[in-house]
């Protein structure tokens, strides 16, 4: 059914949101971490060069998921929308700060500037992933309902959203800080590697104490996607589980490897999936709105199909070519560039 | 009974303050998407004009502006990102109804925003490694998604002017022809308005940074280039758009007649409908306006005898608020796309005797003039077509009352964008400014060969 595959569209923007945008997330908040100005200085310097020329495009992401989502399902969005405002404003407020602030750091010389616009764009780092956590949170928990007239604090507020908020916090600080250690591996930057390593490992443990805290949340919150995700979804949890003690004990002998970043992805992705599958047919868990019911009328989701396959044509090469070059240390800022 | 009206009286509370907070973050987006639009061809053109006569000047501006760019477009992504989340958060009564059918254009406006955030990494990015050709080549693309970008938000926009292209069924949209969703009977008018306004905005907003250079006695080639290639651009366009904005103004008069009546302070609808420049809209009469007989009638349809709708063929309920803010908003358009087209014609004249650039004090400061008065224009226009299609936000089959959220704490939200915008917008300046004084020494000095 082409409900199905529009569910998928919105399942692989999620997945790509959260591999490329959640990884973005992740620098700021080592950033965050990354201590005063001396010592954190080459940290932050490496973080930097792997963001600046991609995080755009990543965060396009983001309007992606939000486009297909209102359109394919208009009502489940607005559902969304009003019950959740709080947590959506807060993150979209962060947005603006975290963008501006990263932007903002490179143009300035002061110390002191650097360091506000710097705080600004690491903190909010923090937040958006937080607080987006905590509305799929709501989602999974079921605590949206179908025609809310109002904001709810209780919406996003238990202990699933909450337990969803910090796995979205931890799993980006484990992407970015794999990728941090891949990048620095490259450059043969031994000490950075050995700094990024550590971290992607606490981060993942982190992160996996933090799933399967979610998940036995969840087991008394939806027990209907509980036993998804325990019959249905079993691989895909089994495979994220995989993933996720591979890297660590990869990163734990401190072997370089090539496998890290995909098996990192892949981890995440069995996330995503995991739970789209273990939810599906169910849109907003205890209301009626499923897939089938909240769709938009057909000829929109054959317009959304399309919009899909041109992005994949035009949009997967365009990604393919700003990664490869940005790879081969091609793209290079500005600022050096003109003046030195 | 009691509980439709306390529902009502609540929905009322929350439009206005949803409505100021669209009007706040649009605003403020609407001048940098003009950016994304428009200035990745003003840099591309200095960029050609550096390679291909090998001119170190063109390329050191065209580097610059990139830079700038780069900033003004980081703050864009994020202002626009806001508004796809205020779409949901501010309005998710015409998102529940409408919004499969408002997705289609933002879809198709989600590719072209992919590709100019790609492309845009790449060029900002690629200075330095990138040989000269390629690197210019990795700009053709912002440009052309930056174009399709906005025709995409401008078609979603034009539809709820002129919606069309979907079928409704107990107050379901149950059928959607994508087509004629995007190419609606607004799109025609309002997108290529829309465009040429950016690089009308754009143009005349960097020219007017050289104006104040030069003003400043740097009649060095460096600031006489950088004013040269924006404000060309922009005054070349601007005759295009006094013609593209006078068939709109033609066009809303017939599809839109009561937006047009709120336009023109027409209050009945007649014959030999005058024009008033000028003056105050209150209870149905026109206070110190500059009444001009017949011209109204012979603007819509070149005669005096044309009809034109008056503001008295709805009920009043119906018609938009702020009646006087409107017709003010579109005088203050006219009038400074006038102003602007004087400045055009001034700099072709000179150029036409001496191949040269004014001398006369008054066109450079008619020149950063040029700046703001091109924003404020692009500025009324939207307020010209957004308040005055009130009450509707799908003309004439949702009000704004019925789209807003029911949620309380808009004032909260409202506040929160108005101290978040006003700071982003005055750090943003503090930045460029920055970046001009850094410049400013390397730059070529000043009293060289004018």
């Amino acid at each position: 059914m082409i409900v199905d595959v529009v569910g998928g569209i919105l399942l692989a923007g999620l997945t790509l949101y959260a591999a490329l945008g959640g990884a973005d997330f992740g620098g700021g908040l080592w950033d965050l971490l990354a201590g005063g100005d001396q010592r954190g200085r080459a940290p932050r310097q490496l973080i930097d060069d792997t963001i600046t020329p991609v995080w755009e495009a990543n965060h396009v992401w983001l309007i992606f998921i939000l486009v297909i989502f209102w359109t394919a399902f208009p009502a489940a969005f607005a559902a969304v929308m009003t019950a959740a405002a709080l947590p959506l404003w807060l993150a979209a407020f962060g947005i603006v700060l975290r963008g501006s602030g990263f932007a903002f750091r490179k143009e300035v010389e002061a110390l002191h500037w650097q360091r506000l616009f710097g705080a600004a764009f690491a903190f909010s780092s923090l937040i958006v992933p937080f607080f987006m956590g905590t509305v799929i949170g709501a989602i999974a928990s079921g605590r949206i309902p179908a025609n809310p007239a109002h904001a709810d604090l209780a919406v996003w507020t238990g202990p699933t959203s909450l337990l969803i908020g910090a796995l979205f916090v931890a799993v980006c600080g484990y992407l970015a800080a794999v990728f941090l250690t891949r990048e620095a591996s490259r450059r043969s930057d031994v000490r950075l590697r050995r700094y990024f390593a550590r971290r992607a490992g606490i981060a993942g443990a982190v992160a996996g104490a933090l799933a399967l805290a979610t998940l036995l949340e969840i087991h008394s919150a939806n027990p209907a996607l509980f036993h998804g995700l325990t019959h249905r979804a079993l691989t895909l949890v089994i495979v994220s589980a995989a993933c996720g003690v591979a890297v660590i004990a990869f990163l734990a002998t401190g072997r370089r490897s090539q496998a890290l970043r995909p098996l990192s992805v892949l981890g995440v992705a069995a996330v995503v999936w995991g739970w789209g599958v273990a939810q599906y047919p169910a849109l907003l868990p205890g209301t009626s709105l499923t897939l089938t019911s909240a769709a938009a009328p057909e000829s929109v989701l054959d317009t959304v199909v399309v919009v899909f396959v041109a992005a994949g044509l035009l949009v997967g090469p365009s990604f393919l070519l700003l990664f490869s070059l940005h790879g081969r240390q091609l793209l290079e800022g500005e600022k050096h560039a003109e003046e030195g | 009974m009691h509980a439709t009206r306390a529902l009502a009286a609540a929905i009322g509370q929350q439009v206005v303050p949803a409505r100021a907070q669209m009007a706040t973050t649009l605003g403020f987006h609407i001048i940098l998407a003009c950016f994304g639009i428009a200035f990745p061809t003003i840099v591309l053109v200095a960029e050609f004009r550096g390679l291909r006569r090998s001119d170190d000047v063109a390329m050191l501006l065209a580097r610059r502006w990139s830079q700038v760019m780069g900033v003004l477009v980081a703050v864009g992504a994020v202002t626009g990102t806001v508004l796809s989340f205020e779409m949901g958060l501010l309005w998710p009564g015409l998102m529940r109804t409408y919004g499969a059918v408002l997705g289609v254009p933002f879809g198709f406006e989600g590719i072209f925003f992919f590709l100019e955030a790609i492309f845009t990494g790449i060029y900002l990015y690629g200075w330095q490694r990138l040989p000269g050709w390629i690197h210019f080549y990795t700009g053709i693309p912002i440009a052309i998604t930056g174009l399709g970008g906005a025709v995409a938000v401008m078609a979603a926009n034009s539809w709820m002017n002129q919606p069309g292209g979907f079928t409704l069924s107990h107050g379901k949209v149950v059928a959607v022809d994508p087509w004629q969703v995007f190419f609606n009977r607004a799109t025609v008018y309002e997108t290529p308005h829309m465009i040429l306004a950016a690089y009308l905005v754009v143009g005349f907003l960097v020219a007017a940074v050289y104006a104040a250079g030069i003003l400043r006695g740097h009649r060095d080639r460096y600031h006489r280039l950088g004013f040269g290639i924006p404000f060309t651009i922009a005054a070349i366009l601007t005759p295009v758009q006094i013609f593209v904005g006078d068939t709109a103004a033609r066009a809303i008069a017939s599809v839109q007649p009561v937006k047009f009546a709120a336009i023109e302070y027409v209050t009945r609808t007649g014959r030999d409908v005058p024009e008033y420049l000028g003056g105050f809209y209150v209870n149905g009469k026109v206070y110190f306006g500059l009444r001009i007989p017949y011209a109204d009638s012979l603007l819509v349809g070149f005669k005096p005898s044309t009809k034109v709708t008056g503001l008295n063929s709805v009920a009043p309920a119906l018609r938009p608020p702020a009646i006087t803010l409107i017709h003010l908003s579109f005088d203050a358009m006219i009038g400074l796309a006038f102003l602007l087209l004087l400045a055009g014609l001034w700099a072709l004249w000179v150029w036409w005797r001496r191949r040269a650039l004014p001398r006369q004090r008054w066109f450079w400061w008619l020149g950063i003039a040029c700046g703001p008065a091109a924003l404020v224009a692009m500025e009324c226009g939207w307020i010209v077509t957004e308040v005055g299609r009130q009450p509707w936000v799908v003309y004439q089959l949702m009000t704004t009352s019925q789209a807003a959220t029911t949620n309380g704490g808009v004032i909260d939200s409202l506040t929160a964008v108005i101290i978040l915008y006003v700071m982003l917008g005055v750090v943003t300046l503090v930045i460029l400014r920055m970046l001009a004084r850094r410049w400013r020494p390397a730059g070529p000095a000043s009293g060289g060969p004018a």
